[in-house]
């Protein structure tokens, strides 16, 4: 073991007098002040667990003389930025639709808020994007069933499609097949006329022709001659490229037999006015605004 | 081993081997320094950097520099709210914070190469410790006196006189620190209008908190820790010597010269002895205590003062200057062999040294000398990547910005090229335009939702570029990105 004889022989260094194999332990002191500083830091670390949560205990914890949590710190977070919010919101609920979107400063609010809003509320069914999928029409394309103005979308929005509210956009196509206007077969025959106004090759080019007179007697009055629809009616244009619930041939006949009634919930009462402002500017400038 | 409690006869002994023999004290009582005061050429030098140093420093902050309305008329200005940075003529955005990146790495090379040349130059004359001791000192030795008024007076108990100068020394210490830490807020907030905050109690505070906090580490460090900050605080006294060499210039006593030394009367004989006749000037004039004839040290900051110290100290017992030098270890060594000298500044490593240096300032040049005022960005949509459109169109989204860092509004066409029959819209404007009219406002980021529409041909990605141009039809910026078709 070492010799425990203290030196100051290792040139001008103190030792601490333990050597082995003839190496030396030296000692360079570390000044006062820097323990001192240590024992500084334990005092603020014990007036900091006095002060702030430190222990914890079996089911709870010390929550420390001033009561801070994080929690209440993030409450008063968001209170602060619903508080920010509201001069934008108050300002929203006091223009029409059309006025908010002509306000830059308004219409960059709306947008950003309505981006939020319409993945808590809107996306479930209409995607992210707003790009929709079968049975939920895209917002970011230019096909609209019910019109795609500002004044619109906030309409479609604020009173929903076949909802339960009074001034609900309701449009009813027959089921065709099930309650026996017509047959199967004259169903698949419209099938064919209606692949051929949207430029799609038919099936049976015979069938596209007779087509026609089924579709002038059943289907203009709401899909119109050419069957480019109608807005007022929320009848779909056919004669485009975009389809609900797929274009083609057997999706077609199913449509005509059963007819589709998709649902909008009315959001007038479950979002305040000033949210649905929003949602309607956001969805607007989502491509197909118009 | 264990203690044996019975045995008390021993205890007494065995106690104090424990704590004064075996185990010597780990902790050691900070013994002050008393620098005396010296003339010479290294401290004029030393006066001379420290009053260029702290003119610039108290000064750059009121320079004004007008750069038209609406923007802040100081030199130099490090506007964290704004957030930018005003240096001269340049105006820097936050994500040009590599300038100062670049800076900083100049910085660390320069202080390389000054290292591996002439030693600690860098610690000795322009470190802000040093010179703030330096300035700190200087008061010190005005109202309390040279080194040994201040022994005596700091061994005396407290009297009006001792309580009075030193009353009056923490008062201007404590004054300059005042500046001191002003001034630094001031390269962060315009400099008149935060002074006359801080003097009529206007300013906020985060203001005061900061001027309080520089005021009173400008007064801990440079009044109280002194040459503790170097020794012990700062890592550079560690790493220097990485940069060293044999042939760098270096404070160091040349013991072939001095040795053996001893006490001189005049009409003495310098026959078989040394020139050193161990006065200790060099030891009393040290800022950091130290004796310079152990040998390189790391306490010692290079400042040469011990240099000047022992040249008067020379002058006066009739022998040649320079007994302690500024010298490299390799001259050192020839001259005790009475070899010829020679400066060598010009090794491999000091090379290396210069040619990062210059490599990274060319960098920086060029980068600088390429900054463009725009910043032009566009990020294809991912959700959705590309939307069909009733006619069996295919349309994407971009989110374009344009950075305007000028101060005069830009009014910019942008377009397509390298997809035939695109044409864009702005989100919720909805037409079809061959280009769109942007107008960017000064020293703003504008940010636009742009659409891109073109017929449906391959599947796919299609590239394409979006151009700006200014009203004469001048390209300004070009980007390529890509078009997605289902």
């Amino acid at each position: 073991m070492a010799d425990k004889t203290p030196t100051k022989t290792a040139g001008t260094t103190e030792t601490t007098g333990h050597e082995w194999d003839g190496i030396q332990e030296l000692n360079n002191p570390l000044p006062k002040w820097w323990l001192y500083v240590f024992y500084a830091t334990v005092i603020f670390a014990v007036i900091w667990s006095v002060l702030y949560p430190s222990v914890p205990f079996l089911r709870s914890h010390f929550t420390g003389l001033l009561g801070y949590t994080q929690r209440t710190e993030v409450a008063r977070n968001l209170e602060l930025a619903a508080g920010a919010q509201a001069v934008f919101r108050d300002r929203i609920r006091n223009l029409d639709v059309v006025a908010v979107r002509g306000d830059d400063e308004l219409r960059r609010f709306a947008v950003a808020g309505g981006r939020v809003l319409f993945a808590e509320n809107c996306a479930g069914c209409h995607q992210s994007g707003g790009v929709g999928t079968k049975g939920y029409p895209s917002l970011a394309d230019d096909d609209w069933l019910w019109g795609g103005s500002l004044d619109d979308i906030e309409r479609t929005i604020r009173y929903g499609i076949r909802s339960t509210h009074d001034e609900t956009r309701v449009s009813q196509m027959p089921r065709f097949q099930a309650d026996g206007i017509l047959t199967a077969k004259e169903v698949e025959v419209v099938a064919d006329h209606v692949l051929s106004l949207s430029g799609q090759k038919p099936a049976n080019a015979q069938n596209a022709q007779q087509g026609a007179k089924l579709f002038a007697d059943n289907c203009i009055a709401c899909h119109g001659e050419t069957g480019r629809g109608n807005r007022e009616l929320g009848a779909p244009n056919l004669a485009d490229k975009v389809w609900l619930y797929g274009g083609d041939r057997s999706a077609i006949v199913h449509t005509i037999a059963q007819s589709r009634n998709g649902v909008m919930p009315a959001w007038a009462g479950r979002l305040d006015d000033a949210t649905i402002k929003m949602l309607a500017i956001y969805v607007h400038s989502l491509g197909g605004g118009e | 081993m264990a203690p044996n409690p019975s045995d008390a006869a021993t205890r007494p002994a065995r106690d104090e081997a424990l704590l004064g023999v075996l185990a010597p004290s780990l902790y050691a009582d900070h013994v002050k320094v008393y620098p005396r005061a010296v003339r010479g050429y290294f401290r004029t030098i030393k006066w001379v950097v420290l009053a260029a140093c702290l003119a610039i420093y108290y000064a750059l902050p009121w320079l004004r520099w007008d750069r038209g309305p609406g923007a802040p008329d100081q030199a130099l200005l490090l506007d964290m709210s704004g957030p930018r940075g005003y240096v001269f003529n340049l105006e820097i955005w936050p994500q040009e914070v590599y300038y100062i990146t670049g800076l900083l790495i100049l910085g660390a090379l320069a202080l390389f190469l000054a290292t591996a040349l002439f030693g600690r130059v860098w610690c000795g004359y322009a470190c802000p410790q040093t010179v703030w001791t330096d300035l700190f000192l200087a008061v010190e030795r005005w109202i309390e006196g040279d080194r040994n008024a201040r022994i005596k007076r700091d061994a005396q108990p407290m009297n009006a006189n001792k309580a009075l100068r030193k009353g009056a020394k923490h008062a201007l210490w404590l004054l300059i620190s005042a500046a001191t830490g002003g001034a630094w807020i001031m390269y962060f907030v315009d400099a008149p209008t935060v002074t006359r905050a801080i003097a009529t109690g206007a300013a906020s505070g985060a203001t005061y908190f900061f001027f309080a906090l520089f005021t009173l580490t400008t007064y801990g460090l440079a009044g109280w820790a002194r040459e503790q900050v170097c020794t012990y605080m700062c890592p550079w006294p560690r790493i220097q010597a990485a940069m060293q060499d044999e042939h760098s210039l270096i404070v160091t006593y040349q013991g072939w010269r001095g040795e053996t030394r001893g006490k001189h009367k005049a009409g003495d004989s310098w026959d078989g002895r040394g020139d050193c006749i161990d006065c200790r000037a060099c030891v009393h004039v040290c800022p950091t205590g130290i004796d310079i004839r152990n040998g390189q040290q790391m306490e010692c900051i290079g400042c040469s003062l011990c240099i000047d110290a022992c040249d008067e100290m020379m002058d006066k017992v009739g022998r040649p200057q320079r007994l302690i030098d500024f010298v490299s270890l390799s001259n050192l060594e020839n001259r005790a062999k009475a070899q010829p000298t020679a400066l060598k500044l010009l090794r491999t490593r000091t090379a290396l040294y210069a040619a990062l240096l210059l490599a990274v300032a060319a960098v920086m040049l060029v980068a600088l000398g390429l900054r463009s005022d725009i910043v032009f960005t566009a990020q294809q949509d991912r959700n959705p990547l590309h939307v069909v459109l009733s006619d069996g169109a295919i349309r994407n989204g971009y989110v374009v910005k344009v950075s305007n860092k000028t101060r005069a509004p830009m009014h910019l066409r942008l377009s397509a090229e390298g997809l035939d029959g695109a044409d864009l819209f702005l989100a919720g404007e909805p037409g079809r335009h061959a280009a769109l009219d942007l107008s960017i406002e000064p020293d703003e980021i504008a940010e636009y939702h742009v659409f891109l529409r073109a017929p449906r041909r391959t599947s796919g990605l299609t590239g394409l570029s979006l151009v700006l141009r200014d009203r004469s039809g001048r390209d300004v910026e070009r980007l390529r990105t890509q078009f997605s078709m289902p």
